[in-house]
């Protein structure tokens, strides 16, 4: 397992010289902190090098820290959207994780990358309303399509809005 | 021993046709399996040899609501399901009968959450609410008795339905 790491950070050291980037390490968790508009080319490097080869997008999600910029004494963003990718070969787990603002509430798709991210976004998309640049079918994937709220962001009300999801009638 | 030993005499039964319905009703209510979640596994196994829900007659589970009688509504209704579970409801003729099985249906159970309906009869009128997570099958026929008990009261000819008190809530023992 510590085999890939050693592999991994001076390939990546090379290969984004001129990027902001950083590598987190967590009881023996491998997590890289993007800018978000870097994800895609690095994701496509991770999965297509043939050391690395993180074939499999095990998930797309995020996280809301409920937190805003734009907020008085706020720092750092709102989201970050973490992607779990996994090298088959190496049996090496990895991390992606970029920040998105809620003021741009959209990072680009990987979709092109890995296919498993199609649904995976379209997830994230419903469940907290980040817009994913490029999504060949960005729709919802649970709740209904005229719903109009974000559930699992943290202003979300436990038992939901009133009235936003209609009951058939008696 | 039971209807032959009437017939061999005359071969003729007088009654009223109230009770030949109500008898023919309540011993044929065909259920239509709305198993939505883990409770449709203890509605299958009150079909099966060891509870055999056919004794009560109600072991023609219709795929199809416009043969149904009966709908036991087994499982987690979420607002999405919701619309799908009335519009099959709506689909099956009348009289018809709601069995809401387990604390999912009936209340939400669980699921304390925006995207679960608390309790079926928000949108359907629910004759039998059946208490257990899930219930066991024995308390599912005891829910069928319970209808049946139900629909051998219920006048066959103007399809009134009864409410009568202290029928609609089972305990789990």
């Amino acid at each position: 397992m510590a085999s890939l790491k050693e592999l991994l950070i001076p390939k990546f050291k090379e290969q984004f010289e001129s990027l902001n980037y950083e590598f987190v390490e967590f009881r023996d968790e491998l997590t890289i902190l993007l800018d978000k508009k870097d994800v895609v080319k690095v994701c496509r490097f991770l999965k297509d090098d043939d050391g690395l080869q993180f074939k499999l997008c095990e998930d797309v999600t995020a996280i809301d820290w409920a937190r805003s910029k734009n907020q008085p004494g706020g720092k750092g963003s709102r989201f970050t959207v973490v992607y779990h990718i996994y090298s088959i070969k190496n049996g090496f787990r990895l991390a992606v994780k970029a920040d998105v603002d809620e003021s741009d509430c959209s990072i680009d798709s990987v979709s092109s990358v890995w296919k498993t991210a199609n649904w995976a976004e379209r997830e994230t998309y419903d469940m907290y309303g980040i817009i994913f640049n490029n999504h060949p079918d960005l729709r919802r994937m649970y709740m209904p399509e005229e719903f109009e709220y974000y559930p699992l962001r943290k202003d979300f009300p436990l038992m939901g809005i009133p009235g936003s999801n209609p009951l058939p009638k008696k | 021993m039971g209807l032959e030993a009437v017939l061999t005499n005359d071969g003729i039964i007088t009654s009223t046709i109230d009770a030949v319905v109500e008898w023919s009703r309540k011993n044929s209510v065909w259920p239509m399996p709305m198993g939505i979640s883990c409770c449709a596994i203890e509605m299958m196994a009150a079909g099966d040899p060891k509870y055999d829900i056919a004794r009560f007659g109600s072991e023609v589970m219709r795929f199809t609501p416009r043969q149904c009688d009966l709908m036991i509504v087994a499982g987690t209704v979420t607002f999405k399901m919701a619309h799908v579970v009335k519009k099959i409801y709506d689909q099956m003729p009348d009289p018809k009968w709601v069995i809401a099985m387990g604390a999912c249906t009936s209340s939400g159970g669980m699921y304390r959450s925006y995207n679960v309906v608390q309790g079926i009869d928000q949108f359907l009128p629910v004759d039998v609410y059946l208490a257990g997570c899930p219930p066991r099958p024995d308390n599912l026929l005891n829910a069928l008795i319970q209808i049946q008990e139900k629909i051998g009261k219920t006048k066959a000819r103007e399809f009134k339905d009864v409410k009568i008190p202290g029928l609609t809530v089972l305990n789990n023992n």
